[in-house]
């Protein structure tokens, strides 16, 4: 079957000052990837802060063209698509409600304009449509009228949600949907994420820095790190037996709801890698607890595990039979 | 211990065209020096708001009432607006909730970090910034100093709360005010940020305040939780006592919303709290949780309901024994 996404080697670059008169440089936020989502599917994205998962989801929205690579929406280039149509089909939740809200509209009006914009319905049946995704986000109907900074963040990013759902799209890109929820609102936001996705069908990219949450709903997790995926698999199988020391650094670095044990260290150290400067050989090696010689000079390609890949010289039999 | 931090009855009001919004509803906490005091509840339930009335940067209309409230011993309501911009960001700092309300879009992230420095120990241009470079490694950004020229846009969600993290730092305050300082960062960064917060806390005896919806870093940062409910703290104790014995129904209810590694099944309903919070207008007049609460009798309804100590520092909010409240809980976690 056709993925309903595909992206194949995609790379987006930017170009950014180093300082006062200093030229600019490139910094490769995207470098080299390739995901296929199935209908149907969730497939959770994480990793470190700064990796190019908005990035990517951008690019995957169409709001962002990639430096070089395709990417492909049921099997066609999103660059030869309509952008209403392809809008129609997939929908953000992104991660800062206060940026992504209009400030001076009403809650009404910010829901919505989807259905203004694709000319759904009626203008007599909008409001009804409006107070519906109100009601399954948990909007109380009193705020409709109200501004996006009469609200507090947590309501913010139920407008954010209502608004992705109510055109009834094929594909969510969530970035960070429930970061600013509270627990309750949370767990009411994924059952519904979950409900929706099987009456309808839909299928999502859900980025987050909630393992529990992509534990809880997703099939597929990728774990990407300085702009490539590092490691992909069966979501099962990532958490049980996970493969590359960084996805095992993140596993450890969860803090589940258990008084006294305090915070965890992952033995990472304190050298943050510089994405306008990256690491020579594996971009994680200054890192990593594992490192090995050849890590330094040479780049890990992806290797098979038995649900995915990994891209870690620790895997890589060939080679340890040469050195 | 001494307090840095002593808040007694304090209420926000906002009137709005429908009737006075009533968001802070006569809520008492403290912070000691060294003591990591942790805020959760639904959202909406006015903790931000807290925050930004200790900070007094209340929205214009928002009205602030206190019958105390101490910064170190020191009067916060007597103070003018110059006295409180000698303290904010100096004696007190505050990380927000979402970064690009306090980051402001037209200036470099250099000068908005020494900015405060410059301001408050008169400093010279690059003392300020030699400190500027060193948080901003400190809260795990690499180049720092090359960061420095970048503006907020070019920078990732995670690296801008990173930021605002560092710039609440640079004058060593004695309270930090964090309002879900690591709801954007992964999980490694998080610790990270953790343990930076909790070395300078040893060092500087500096009192935190944080709010979050994360029961797991409250579960291993807390010292004492303070569970609020629409405008209201509902059940306070040290984080021992609220995790393993909770009382009030809604903090138990939390605590089942979770999802916990290998506990809940995948794809599976997680325990939610069905219902919305009560429109905070007008004074109480029946305990707030009753529309949405498990056990809610009729008495529930009769009459506000107010807080029961039950030793220094553990109270709660509901009109059931504890008796009743403990055998509750054990029945929904059986089922
Ligand atoms: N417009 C831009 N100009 C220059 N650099 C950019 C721009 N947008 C993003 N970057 C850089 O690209 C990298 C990836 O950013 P991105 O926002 O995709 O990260 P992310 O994985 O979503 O992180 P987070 O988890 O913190 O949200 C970062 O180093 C960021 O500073
Ligand atoms: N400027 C304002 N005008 C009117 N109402 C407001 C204003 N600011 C906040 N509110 C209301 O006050 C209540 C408390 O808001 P607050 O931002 O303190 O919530 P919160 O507990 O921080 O929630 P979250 O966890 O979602 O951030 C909310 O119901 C909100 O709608
Ligand atoms: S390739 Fe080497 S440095 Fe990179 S993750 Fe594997 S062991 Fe670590
Ligand atoms: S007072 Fe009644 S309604 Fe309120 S929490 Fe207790 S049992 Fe529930
Ligand atoms: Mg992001
Ligand atoms: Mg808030």
């Amino acid at each position: 079957m056709t993925p309903i996404l595909e992206t194949a080697n995609v790379f987006r670059t930017f170009q950014v000052s180093t300082g006062f008169l200093k030229p600019k440089r490139p910094l490769h936020a995207v470098n080299g990837v390739s995901l296929r989502l199935a209908k149907g599917e969730v497939l959770g994205l994480v990793g470190e802060s700064g990796c190019g998962k908005s990035t990517l989801a951008k690019m995957l929205l169409g709001l962002l063209p990639p430096t070089s690579g395709d990417i492909l929406v049921s099997g066609q280039a999103i660059t030869g698509l309509d952008r209403r149509a392809t809008a129609r089909r997939i929908q953000p939740i992104f991660q800062d409600p206060y940026s992504s809200l209009n400030p001076r509209k009403t809650i009404g009006d910010i829901i919505g304009l989807p259905l203004r914009v694709h000319r759904v319905g009626s203008a007599a049946e909008r409001p009804a449509k409006v107070r519906e995704m109100m009601d399954m986000v948990g909007l109380p109907h009193r705020y409709v009228g109200n501004y996006p900074s009469q609200l507090s963040g947590g309501q913010r990013q139920r407008v954010a949600i209502a608004r992705a759902l109510i055109m009834r799209p094929e594909l969510v890109i969530c970035d960070e949907p429930t970061s600013a929820l509270d627990v309750s609102v949370q767990s009411q936001i994924l059952n519904l994420l979950l409900d929706l996705q099987r009456e309808l069908g839909l299928t999502y990219l859900l980025i987050s820095h909630n393992l529990a949450v992509v534990e809880h709903m997703a099939h597929r997790v990728a774990v990407m790190y300085l702009g490539r995926i590092v490691e992909e698999a069966e979501t099962d199988q990532l958490f049980r037996d996970p493969q590359h020391p960084y996805t095992r650094a993140l596993l450890d670095s969860v803090l589940t709801p258990e008084p006294g044990l305090g915070v965890p260290d992952a033995n990472l150290g304190t050298t943050f890698p510089n994405p306008i400067d990256p690491p020579s050989g594996c971009t994680f090696h200054p890192r990593c607890p594992h490192v090995m010689p050849v890590c330094r000079t040479i780049v890990p390609k992806p290797l098979a595990t038995q649900t995915g890949h990994v891209e870690c010289h620790l895997y890589d039999t060939a080679l340890k039979q040469a050195s | 211990m001494s307090a840095i931090l002593e808040v007694e009855n304090l209420r926000v009001e906002i009137p709005l065209a429908t009737g006075t919004l009533v968001p802070v509803r006569g809520i008492s906490f403290s912070v000691q020096r060294g003591e990591t005091l942790c805020i959760v509840g639904e959202s909406g339930c006015g903790k931000s708001l807290t925050s930004l009335s200790i900070m007094n940067l209340l929205p214009k209309r928002a009205k602030r009432t206190a019958n105390r409230l101490l910064l170190g011993g020191a009067d916060l309501q007597g103070m003018d607006e110059r006295a409180m911009s000698d303290v904010r960001g100096n004696r007190m700092a505050m990380i927000f909730q979402e970064p690009m309300t306090s980051l402001n879009p037209a200036y470099t992230i250099g000068n908005q970090l020494e900015e405060a420095f410059l301001r408050h120990r008169k400093a010279s241009r690059r003392e300020a910034r030699e400190r500027a470079v060193f948080l901003l490694e400190k809260v795990g950004i690499s180049a720092a100093a090359s960061r420095l020229g970048q503006y907020p846009h070019q920078l990732s969600g995670g690296l801008r709360q990173r930021v605002m993290i560092a710039m609440a730092l640079m004058c060593g305050p004695e309270l930090i005010i964090a309002d879900e300082p690591t709801t954007a960062l992964d999980v490694t960064i998080q610790a990270q940020i953790l343990h930076l917060l909790a070395t300078l806390q040893r060092e500087l005896q500096m009192g935190v305040m944080l709010i979050t919806h994360d029961l797991g870093i409250v579960a291993r940062v807390a010292d004492r939780v303070a569970v609020m409910y629409a405008g209201e703290i509902v059940e306070s104790g040290t984080v021992h006592e609220v995790f393993s014995r909770p009382l009030h129904p809604y903090t138990q209810g939390l605590l089942r919303c979770i999802p916990v590694p290998g506990k809940t099944r995948r794809g599976s309903h997680l325990g939610s709290i069905p219902g919305v919070v009560p429109a905070l207008f007008g004074e109480p007049t029946q305990c707030n949780f009753a529309n949405r609460c498990e056990y809610a009798t009729p008495a529930c309804t009769a009459a506000p309901v107010p807080l029961t100590p039950l030793s220094e520092g553990r109270a709660y909010r509901c009109i059931l024994p504890v008796e009743t409240c403990i055998a509750n809980q054990a029945r929904a976690v059986a089922a």
